[in-house]
């Protein structure tokens, strides 16, 4: 079998006496779709900003492509092709909707080589990104102008527009209705379908197990479930970290 | 209305052509004196936007920069005199490169902390300078400038023209950073640095290209001050209101333009001319300060701000 796309090992990350993450080993292979859970608190968000580099991690390594990319800035990680939403959205403010999505495209996909750019390329790069999430028609408007369910998709849409190999959505679904997650689901599905690698951190079950290939569980910094996802959500530890006993 | 840089270069060009050409027939070479003042602060203004107004690192020791190519000149001069644009390009490259340097060892400090190094930084090196005898110490140095200059004639309108260039080099600089790559980085900055990372902007990377190119600006406009005034003292050259006038002109015209630092400099600074000769010149950074006060309480986006909302409510 191949490498996998990321490689996650032995991680760990304390905040001061808090272990955050302890020891988390995973593998997530090219093209896979992966769900990752967890009760509040459980360590997925530290995970995730530490697979992207905004958190520094203290034990373990994290290989993506082959390589060791512990040591990179999020910058350079966002280059070699993971890109990520955030939780809670954030938009660059003072930037329209479109030029939010421009940011990605002149700092990461120009900048990966190859010949430049032109203007009239990523307007029209732009432009379809937005007809893809539903913002055509905002795309002059500020980020505070939109409402939150916009907001998320200009959230998932400047993820998409790195052109990554790799994309982590960090709950970008939370707050919206059945059919606006629906919409989000069917959306990372046919990216997927493009060849994206898809991690969905979500706390709606029905939109996870929808999505998912594969159902990771964090329980307090610990991995207590790897698999597929209708035989995760029987195991027992998972019910009681999610039921209680 | 996007105008194109050589068009725009090309008026910029016509309109100090106008600058000087008005000055000249009002024929008293006192409005070159006031005129040139001006022009300083216009170059100042747009130096503390690069920083302060695209990314939003508020810099409180632009004196310190400004002092450090006023220093420069003096060193040089005594050392072995140079031709005056020369003395403009080195005070850049010190200057740029103490920003350079400040910002590697402050920028990971963000708000008011990262504004509380920059005083700091400017208290350090007036307390180098103060105690360094070559370039006069506390005592101040004087500097003897030739009476005319060839083909310009008198000196002042020398200072004068070359400080007009400055201010167009600045102005453009700052109009081409806008539309630029660079421009959109630097906005990312301002907006969240988190985000900006996770869309690959090397943050810390165009944070000390805009610490050096404020920087040395701020050492360009400071490199003809001992030949302006003839005498450099600290308390002078690192004088509070270079620092003052420096985040004031542009919060007053508006940050994050190029057009507002430009209107910020011109008002505040020929307002602060005026004063000087007709009320009194301690007087004159009252004003300032006043003005500040009441910009940033009522019109937080300064004169660009409140000309925008006024225009967005007519429309």
């Amino acid at each position: 079998m191949s490498e996998p796309l990321l490689q996650v090992t032995g991680l760990g990350k304390r905040f001061g006496g808090f272990v955050a993450l302890d020891g988390i080993d995973l593998a997530v292979n090219r093209g896979e779709r992966v769900g990752l859970i967890g009760p509040n608190g459980s360590g997925k968000s530290t995970l995730v900003n530490c697979i992207c580099g905004t958190l520094a991690n203290e034990t373990g390594s994290i290989r993506f492509s082959g390589d060791d990319i512990s040591t990179l800035k999020t910058h350079q990680r966002t280059r070699r092709g993971i890109a990520r939403s955030f939780q809670l959205p954030r938009p660059f403010a003072s930037l329209t909707v479109a030029e939010n999505l421009r940011v990605p495209l002149l700092y990461t996909v120009d900048a990966r080589g190859g010949p430049r750019m032109s203007t009239i390329d990523i307007d029209a790069r732009c432009a379809d990104l937005l007809e893809l999430v539903g913002l055509a028609d905002k795309a002059g408007w500020r980020p505070r102008d939109l409402t939150q369910v916009d907001m998320r998709k200009l959230e998932l849409a400047r993820a998409m527009a790195a052109e990554p190999q790799l994309l982590i959505a960090d709950e970008s679904m939370a707050g919206l209705s059945q059919v606006e997650v629906a919409d989000i689901v069917a959306l990372l599905i046919a990216l997927n379908g493009h060849g994206v690698t898809i991690i969905l951190i979500e706390h709606i079950m029905r939109a996870v197990m929808q999505f998912s290939q594969r159902l990771v569980v964090l329980v307090s910094g610990a991995k207590i479930a790897d698999g597929a996802p209708e035989v995760v959500i029987r195991d027992p530890q998972v019910e009681r970290a999610y039921l209680g006993q | 209305m996007i105008v194109r840089s050589s068009v725009f270069l090309s008026i910029c060009a016509a309109v100090a052509a106008g600058i000087f050409g008005a000055a000249s027939l009002i024929g008293n070479d006192y409005v070159f004196f006031a005129g040139y003042v001006v022009l300083q602060f216009v170059v100042l203004a747009q130096a503390w936007n690069i920083l302060g107004g695209y990314t939003g690192y508020v810099n409180f020791g632009s004196a310190a920069f400004f002092a450090l190519g006023a220093y420069a000149s003096v060193f040089l001069h005594k050392y072995y005199p140079l031709p005056l644009p020369l003395l403009i390009a080195i005070g850049g490259v010190v200057s740029g490169l103490a920003g350079l340097g400040m910002g590697y060892l402050t920028l990971r400090l963000r708000g008011a902390f990262f504004a509380i190094a920059t005083l700091a930084f400017a208290v350090v090196l007036q307390t180098l300078v103060v105690n360094w005898n070559y370039v006069g110490g506390a005592r101040g140095a004087y500097v003897i400038r030739p009476d005319s200059v060839w083909p310009v004639g008198s000196y002042v309108h020398y200072l004068f023209l070359l400080m007009l260039a400055l201010a167009i080099i600045a102005v453009a600089m700052s109009r081409a950073i806008e539309r630029s790559r660079l421009g959109y980085g630097f906005a990312t900055i301002r907006d969240d640095e988190l985000a900006a990372e996770a869309s690959g902007v090397p943050t810390l990377r165009l944070k000390l290209i805009a610490t050096t190119l404020s920087g040395a600006l701020m050492g360009m406009a400071g490199a003809p001050f001992p030949y302006y005034i003839g005498y450099v003292q600290p308390a002078a050259a690192f004088g509070l209101d270079y620092a003052v006038n420096a985040i004031a002109m542009p919060m007053i015209g508006g940050t994050g333009t190029w057009y507002g630092p430009l209107i910020g400099a011109v008002l505040v600074a020929s307002l602060q001319q005026w004063a000087t000769v007709s009320i009194s010149s301690e007087l004159s950074l009252l004003v300032v300060g006043l003005l500040l006060v009441g910009f940033v309480i009522v019109a937080p986006g300064g004169i660009v701000g409140l000309a925008r909302r006024y225009l967005w409510s007519a429309s």
